[in-house]
């Protein structure tokens, strides 16, 4: 029955389409009509749109970033911490813990001892040093692992919804209710306090941050077109949750993970601080901590290391602002 | 000859709605199926159920048959293979149907390595061809731009390239050029036409456009209130509509007529606006209709073999057979 129709209707059809071959052309008198077009196209459209092309991708946003002089600062400072971490065992060897001299040294009094030594006699340089190690890895490795358990919960979560969810929301709930520092201080009392077990309970403390705001992304961008067109392909949930929304979902988180990773370091130094870090292992916290009891005669011994934490962090910081300009595309778009 | 998709008394509802109050139709091999109907008649949400990515809270009832198999109870899992491979579909907004931090290219590769199994280099030299398919100047270059690089018309051609990767046996073009100004709905169109014709797919045309169905469907389907209130040619529709929706529709449409003019009076409109569908007892469109009586609302009217071909919900039909001039239906 239908086939009878199609072909009552061919010579309409016919009609149609040599009519609309005008306005679009079959493939061969396309690629013809590009022939002649690009004889006819002029050279500085043509360099214009070779500009255009070079600049794409990640490109754009790194050099929105690179034009930033705060977070080119930023960037500097925190590349000289980390090569100082990197090299800390060449430009120090040995224990930093070790008494190397007299007691007390002010910076500048003896030249081997560039930033003089603490009540033990232990060299404050070769503390901060080999404390910047420590302060970055807990920072780094912590935010890692609060970014892959907040990104996994959140993004559950938000894509999902129903009663995922709920209860999921309220596990997060249950975590920001809890004042942070207390639950930290708990977490590390309860275990040994090594490098480590500080690591994880920083992780474990921060992530429901992150989860936040990924299950706030996810919920948005379920939402929208290509998340459907993606599901009209026939992709499956992984996919579409690590492929196609997790890429577009990451610039906030992000920014996010930067200051995180500043966050980090303020914690392990506070509890190092407080004498609950691990007491093997110098780090800038624990520094300040043991300078504390003789803070009006040798002040130097808690600013130093206070200082170093001050720069990090506010490089980290402006590492994080110079990343949210760059990737939020609504302000990318004014600055262009 | 069998068609390829059997539509049998589908219905969508969400809690006490019913968008979608049983529609039937039959779509074959390589034909261009226009559904036409104002926002609201049900047209989307049966394109979405044909393709099983209705919300989960959706109730469905009714059959699908595609090429004879049931689509009716798959599992989510059974779906995936069905979308993309057998029927493809695109949306109405090519602005943001494109994933923005993925190349063109990536997201037809994706497809094809899902589907097809093949590795990145051949479908890569696929995806080439797909974009060169769909009349994109450049593939080879085209191919590495992001979404944003490209215009709505290209990214409509590029959301074509991805539905009809895969040689699906359907597409479904959901407003597809409702986004589109006219000339790139023209190429568009042209396009969809070419391919359906090359492929041997069938086409769904959702659209409120009389005037794309006029020009490229091979059937219309006129949907109001989730119900299927006429079908046939689009040629006999245009030229003798029984349904006095139809007939509406027409009349509201702009044509190069006399009295057609902005200057010589606004455009006809069809009063009121679909209303709520709760608790209906009669024909939907009663409260609209100019021809309505008293027994219009007594049982929803049933959709009828007026004659080859041609199907119409109205118990009125054979009594106003003809043309009806648009004086006859602004009645006063």
């Amino acid at each position: 029955m239908t086939s009878s129709q199609s072909t009552a209707l061919s010579p309409s059809l016919l009609v149609a389409v040599g009519r609309s071959t005008e306005i679009a052309s079959p493939p061969p008198d396309a690629a013809e009509a590009e022939k002649e077009w690009s004889y006819t196209r002029a050279p500085d459209a043509l360099s214009a749109r070779s500009a255009y092309q070079s600049r794409r991708g990640l490109r754009r946003e790194i050099r929105i970033f690179l034009t930033n002089p705060n977070a080119i600062v930023g960037v500097l400072f925190l590349a000289s911490v980390v090569v100082t971490a990197l090299l800390a065992p060449l430009l120090y060897p040995g224990d930093p813990l070790e008494m190397v001299s007299r007691p007390f040294l002010w910076p500048g009094q003896n030249a081997d001892y560039p930033l003089g030594t603490d009540s033990m006699g232990r060299d404050v340089l070769a503390g901060i040093v080999h404390g910047a190690r420590i302060s970055l890895t807990v920072g780094i490795v912590a935010t890692a692992l609060g970014l892959t358990i907040g990104i996994g919960i959140g993004a559950v979560a938000g894509y999902f919804g129903g009663w995922v969810d709920e209860v999921l929301v309220k596990i997060i709930e249950i975590f920001q209710t809890l004042p942070n520092f207390v639950l930290l201080v708990v977490l590390v009392a309860i275990a040994q306090p090594t490098v480590t077990t500080v690591t994880a309970a920083i992780g474990i403390i921060t992530w429901p941050t992150v989860a936040r705001l990924t299950r706030a992304e996810f919920r948005a961008i379920r939402e929208k077109d290509y998340v459907l067109a993606a599901r009209s392909l026939g992709y499956g949930h992984a996919r579409i949750v690590f492929a196609e929304i997790l890429p577009n979902a990451l610039p906030p988180i992000i920014v996010t993970s930067s200051v995180m990773v500043a966050g980090a370091i303020l914690m392990e130094a506070a509890l190092s601080f407080m004498g609950l870090g691990d007491p093997n292992r110098v780090s800038w916290g624990s520094m300040i901590g043991s300078g504390r009891d003789v803070i009006r005669t040798a002040w130097y011994l808690t600013a130093l290391p206070g200082l170093a934490i001050v720069f990090t962090v506010i490089s980290l910081n402006l590492i994080s602002d110079g990343l949210n300009d760059a990737l939020n595309p609504r302000f990318s778009e004014e600055r262009r | 000859m069998t068609p390829l998709m059997e539509v049998h008394d589908f219905a969508v509802g969400f809690g006490s709605a019913q968008p979608v109050k049983g529609v039937s139709f039959d779509v074959t091999a390589g034909e261009m199926l226009a559904i036409v109907g104002e926002s609201g008649s049900g047209k989307s949400l049966t394109a979405l159920g044909l393709i099983g990515l209705l919300p989960s809270h959706a109730r469905k009832t009714g059959s699908i048959r595609l090429a004879g198999r049931d689509l009716s109870d798959l599992s989510e899992r059974q779906w995936r293979s069905i979308r993309g491979r057998e029927i493809g579909m695109i949306f109405q907004e090519p602005m943001t149907s494109l994933n923005p931090v993925l190349t063109v290219g990536e997201q037809i590769v994706e497809v094809l390595r899902i589907h097809d199994k093949i590795d990145r280099r051949s479908a890569r030299k696929r995806a080439i061809e797909l974009l060169d398919l769909v009349n994109i100047p450049e593939a080879g270059r085209r191919i590495d731009d992001y979404p944003h690089q490209l215009s709505g018309g290209m990214r409509q051609r590029v959301m074509i390239a991805i539905g009809v990767a895969c040689n699906p046996k359907l597409l479904i073009a959901d407003e597809a050029t409702t986004a589109l100004d006219v000339t790139i709905q023209a190429q568009i169109l042209q396009l969809l036409d070419n391919l359906r014709l090359n492929l041997n797919m069938a086409v769904i045309l959702i659209t409120h456009d009389l005037g794309i169905v006029a020009q490229w469907a091979d059937r219309v389907m006129v949907m109001y209130a989730g119900r299927k209130v006429e079908e046939g040619l689009p040629q006999p529709v245009f030229e003798h509509p029984y349904h006095p929706y139809t007939r509406g529709l027409l009349a509201a449409s702009p044509r190069a007529e006399v009295g057609q003019h902005y200057r010589d009076g606004p455009l006809l409109e069809i009063p009121g606006s679909i209303v709520s569908s709760l608790h209906e007892k009669g024909c939907a469109f009663r409260p609209r209709c100019p021809d309505a009586r008293a027994s219009c609302g007594q049982a929803v009217p049933p959709i009828k073999l007026i004659s080859d071909g041609r199907y119409a919900a109205c118990p009125l039909v054979p009594s106003q057979f003809g043309r009806v001039s648009h004086d006859a239906l602004v009645g006063a």
